[in-house]
C-alpha cells in the first residue's frame, strides 16, 4: 500500500545573533490537510516558512517531508511551491520567460501550453508576454502563485497569501488552495484567518518563545 | 528512478539553465560588460599616458596586462551575485535550484564572461602599448586560457561570499587580492616567458601550478559553497 506524504517538523529552534526567535515548534501535517502559522509581528512565521522551505537551517531541530515522513531522493525543489512578500520574480524576463526559467533551473522540461493555462488562471495571459518589472504588485502576487504551481508541487507554502491581491485574485487564490487542499499538503502563514478558513493543524509562534 | 529525482543529466541542464538566465539578463541589462569594457579602455588610456614615447621591460609590461586584467575582473565579476543580492532574487535561485548548480552556473557565466575581457583587453593592450611583443603565441594563449579560468573559479566564490556584506563594493578587491595574489604571480611570470619566447617546457611548471590553483579553487568553493549560498 502506498504510504501518504507527510511533512512533519521536529524541535524546531532558530537564534538570529543570540536571540531567540523561536523554539520547541513541531508539527505534523499529512496529504490533503492544511497546516496554519499564526503569530504577532516578529513572532517568527516568515523564518519559520523559510525553515519548511528549505531556504534556512534550523539552529536545532528537522524538517522532513516524503512518504510517510521519511525523506527521499527527490530534489526538493521539485516538490515545494511557495508564494510570498519576499519571494522576487525575474523582472528583466516576461511572465513566461520567468514560467520558462523555473522549470529549467529545476532541471525539468518546460510545458508551454501548462504554463499559458497557469497565466490563464491567474489572469495574466494578456501581459504574459511583458517584463515583470511592469506589472503592479497584484499582478506580481498572482504571478508567484503561477511560479509556484507551475511544476505541481505536493507541497504548497504560502506566507501571507492575499497581500496585494484584488477581489478577483483573492477569489483566484481561495480555488487554487481548495485544490492543493485535496491535491496535497497546504501550509497557510497568517494571522487573518478569513484567508483560510478550514485547517487541521495549527502552530501558534505566540506560544513558542 | 522517479521523474524528479536529480541525475547527472538533470544537474547539468540545471547549471546551463542558470547560466543561460543569467547571460540573457547580461545581454539585456549590460550592467557588466558595459562596466568591465569601460574600466578597460581607462586603464589602457591611462597606461598609455604614462609611458608616452619611453619602454618598459618585459617584465613590467606583463604585470601591467594582468594589473588591468585583475582590476577588470574586480569591477564586473562580483555582478552575478551581487544583483541577485541587490534584486532580492537570491531566495528565488535557493527555492529552485540546488546550491552546487548555482556554483557550477554562475561559475560558467563568469568564465565567459572573464574569457571575453581578456580577449580584448589583450587585443587593446597589444595594439596600443608598443614594446608588448608576444614570441611564443601558444604559451601566451594556455596561460591566457589557463588564467582565466583561474580567475572566474577565485571571483565566482568571493562574490557569492561579499554578496551579502553591507560593504561588498570594497571588500571584493581586498578580500580577492590574498587569494588571487598565487594566480597573478604565475600568470605574470608565464606571460613574460610568452614574450620572451620561452618553449612550451620552460613554461610546463608555470601550468602546472595554474592548473593545480584551479582544482583546489573549485574544489573547496564546491564544497563549501552550500553554507555560503543557504545561510
Amino acid at each position: 500500500m502506498e504510504e501518504t506524504l507527510t511533512l512533519s517538523g521536529d524541535g524546531l529552534r532558530k537564534v538570529f545573533n543570540r536571540r531567540t526567535v523561536f523554539e520547541n515548534v513541531s508539527f505534523t501535517a499529512g496529504s490533503g490537510s492544511v497546516l496554519l502559522i499564526t503569530g504577532r509581528n516578529g513572532s517568527g512565521k516568515s523564518t519559520l516558512v523559510k525553515i519548511i522551505s528549505r531556504v534556512l537551517s534550523p539552529t536545532a531541530g528537522s524538517v522532513r517531508f516524503g512518504p510517510g515522513g521519511r525523506e527521499t531522493d527527490d530534489p526538493w525543489q521539485t516538490r515545494i511551491g511557495l508564494v510570498s512578500p519576499y519571494l522576487q520574480m525575474f523582472e528583466e524576463f516576461t511572465a513566461r520567460e520567468n514560467l520558462s526559467i523555473a522549470m529549467r533551473v529545476r532541471g525539468l522540461p518546460f510545458d508551454g501550453a501548462r504554463a499559458d493555462g497557469l497565466l490563464e488562471r491567474v489572469a495574466l495571459f494578456p501581459r504574459r508576454n511583458d517584463p515583470v518589472r511592469t506589472y503592479s504588485s497584484g499582478m506580481k502576487q498572482r504571478m508567484k502563485y503561477a511560479f509556484a504551481l507551475l511544476h505541481a508541487p505536493h507541497l504548497l507554502i504560502l506566507d501571507e497569501p492575499m497581500s496585494n491581491l484584488d477581489e478577483e485574485g483573492v477569489g483566484i487564490v481561495r480555488r487554487i488552495m481548495e485544490e492543493q487542499r485535496s491535491n496535497g499538503i497546504l501550509v497557510v502563514a497568517t494571522n487573518d484567518l478569513t484567508d483560510i478558513g478550514h485547517f487541521d493543524t495549527q502552530v501558534d509562534l505566540n506560544e513558542r518563545h | 528512478m522517479s521523474a524528479t529525482e536529480m541525475t547527472p543529466a538533470r544537474f547539468l541542464r540545471s547549471v546551463i539553465a542558470i547560466f543561460l538566465k543569467d547571460w540573457r539578463s547580461e545581454l539585456r541589462t549590460r550592467y557588466a560588460i558595459s562596466a568591465l569594457l569601460m574600466f578597460v579602455v581607462t586603464t589602457i588610456a591611462i597606461i598609455l599616458f604614462s609611458l608616452g614615447s619611453e619602454g618598459a621591460s618585459a617584465d613590467a609590461l606583463a604585470g601591467m596586462l594582468w594589473v588591468v586584467i585583475f582590476f577588470g575582473a574586480m569591477s564586473g565579476l562580483s555582478r552575478t551575485f551581487v544583483m541577485e543580492e541587490e534584486r532580492g532574487t537570491t531566495l528565488t535561485l535557493q527555492l529552485i535550484a540546488p546550491a552546487s548548480a548555482v556554483f557550477f552556473g554562475k561559475l560558467l557565466f563568469n568564465l565567459v564572461l572573464v574569457l571575453g575581457l581578456n580577449i580584448v583587453t589583450v587585443l587593446l593592450y597589444a595594439g596600443f602599448i608598443t614594446g608588448f611583443v608576444i614570441r611564443n603565441v601558444p604559451v601566451f594563449l594556455v596561460t591566457i586560457l589557463l588564467g582565466s579560468f583561474g580567475f572566474a573559479a577565485a571571483a565566482t566564490v568571493i562574490a557569492a561570499i561579499i554578496a551579502r556584506a553591507n560593504t561588498r563594493g570594497t571588500l571584493y578587491p581586498v578580500l580577492s587580492f590574498p587569494i588571487m595574489l598565487p594566480l597573478l604571480l604565475t600568470v605574470i611570470n608565464a606571460t613574460r616567458l610568452a614574450s620572451e619566447g620561452a618553449f612550451f617546457q620552460e613554461a610546463a611548471g608555470e601550468f602546472q601550478i595554474l592548473i593545480s590553483y584551479i582544482v583546489v579553487v573549485v574544489v573547496i568553493s564546491y564544497m563549501l559553497f552550500e553554507y555560503i549560498w543557504k545561510d
